[in-house]
């Protein structure tokens, strides 16, 4: 086997293992608000994203609207734009344009981290390495989580259900510390998120648009009030 | 989930995090030129999983002062740079034990 798509796949190992236990959540998760375990899995499978599924699922159950859906996951996903923008300029010339299409799959938060990492220009053969273990670890951990959560006891289950919001704390907050501009947005998208959850008649909002209204408005005014520090974010 | 309704979904969440991914990399390979829209960009993620957490995470063990328990120690270990396994496990360990706390008192 080629050696730089090994050393792809090497890295991509640690990065599988942190999906395993979110996915395994996100599997639990699906099928407790009612789908199918084939069905949970295909998601992953299609998808790898944590935050697009993860705000799908309810959407899915209770019936919104496909435009509803698609505003939702344009929202949330919208930073992989730009990190594929920034990766871009990374790919050596191995990378045309059917290797980029198949690339651009599995160009997740961390996967996008790695490769940006490397010292020099990455090539397809370490980037097809490293999306496959993270790949492949994102949809076991959804089958195994959807598949043998219910076997679990309760109390497993129910603490299981707070893994996904401990990775994003551990996104979000690291930045957060060092730079006051991604302080201000998130503390912005928070205090926004209580409002459209806790005032009467705002909280009639559907969970997707929350996300849309709260993100967009957060992200505007902190590009408003902090235009000159994106590199520090 | 019936398979006729899921499917459309599946197909629009599929696509929209797939067109969103790709055509950046193979079609608009041009920068960015305007401060505000790149900042604007950069702060994309951190204002959309700020809203998806708060005050979610406070129903997400069905008991909130299991809850606070997990976020407090995922605050604390994130806001030291830990990585995302650790966090995510220290903090349902967190609410497993704080379960078993309540059930003593």
């Amino acid at each position: 086997m080629n050696i730089v798509f090994r050393q792809g796949i090497r890295h991509g190992i640690p990065i599988a293992l942190g999906y395993l236990s979110v996915s395994f959540a996100f599997g639990m998760k699906a099928v407790s608000d009612g789908l199918t375990v084939l069905q949970a899995v295909l998601i992953s499978m299609t998808n790898v994203t944590s935050a697009g599924q993860i705000a799908a699922v309810p959407l899915m159950v209770g019936g919104a609207s496909l435009a509803e859906m698609a505003l939702t996951q344009l929202t949330i996903n919208l930073r992989y734009a730009l990190m594929s923008l920034s990766l871009s300029r990374k790919l050596d010339g191995s990378m045309g344009t059917l290797q980029r299409m198949i690339f651009s799959f599995a160009n997740t938060d961390e996967i996008f981290a790695v490769a940006s990492s490397q010292p020099g220009k990455v090539g397809k053969y370490y980037l097809y390495g490293l999306m496959l273990t993270p790949w492949i670890g994102w949809s076991l951990g959804t089958f195994l989580g959807a598949a043998a959560g219910t076997l679990l006891p309760e109390f497993v289950r129910t603490a299981l259900g707070i893994a996904i919001y401990g990775m994003f704390l551990a996104i979000i907050l690291p930045p957060a510390r060092k730079s006051r501009p991604v302080r201000f947005v998130v503390l912005a998208a928070v205090a926004l998120s209580l409002c459209f959850h806790y005032i009467p008649g705002l909280n009639t909002v559907s969970s997707g648009f929350v996300i849309i209204i709260c993100g967009v408005a957060a992200a505007a005014l902190g590009a408003w009030r902090y235009p000159a520090e994106e590199d520090a974010a | 989930m019936k398979w006729n309704l899921f499917l459309p979904y599946l197909l629009v969440t599929a696509g929209v995090t797939y067109l969103i991914r790709m055509l950046p990399l193979t079609v608009f390979r041009r920068e960015i030129k305007s401060r505000f829209v790149r900042s604007f960009l950069a702060y994309i993620p951190y204002a959309v999983l700020g809203a998806m957490t708060f005050p979610d995470v406070f129903y997400s063990t069905g008991d909130m002062r299991t809850a606070i328990c997990g976020v407090a120690v995922a605050v604390l270990l994130a806001w030291r740079g830990r990585s995302l396994l650790t966090v995510a496990v220290a903090a349902c360990v967190a609410v497993a034990l704080a379960q078993g706390f309540l059930l003593l008192v």
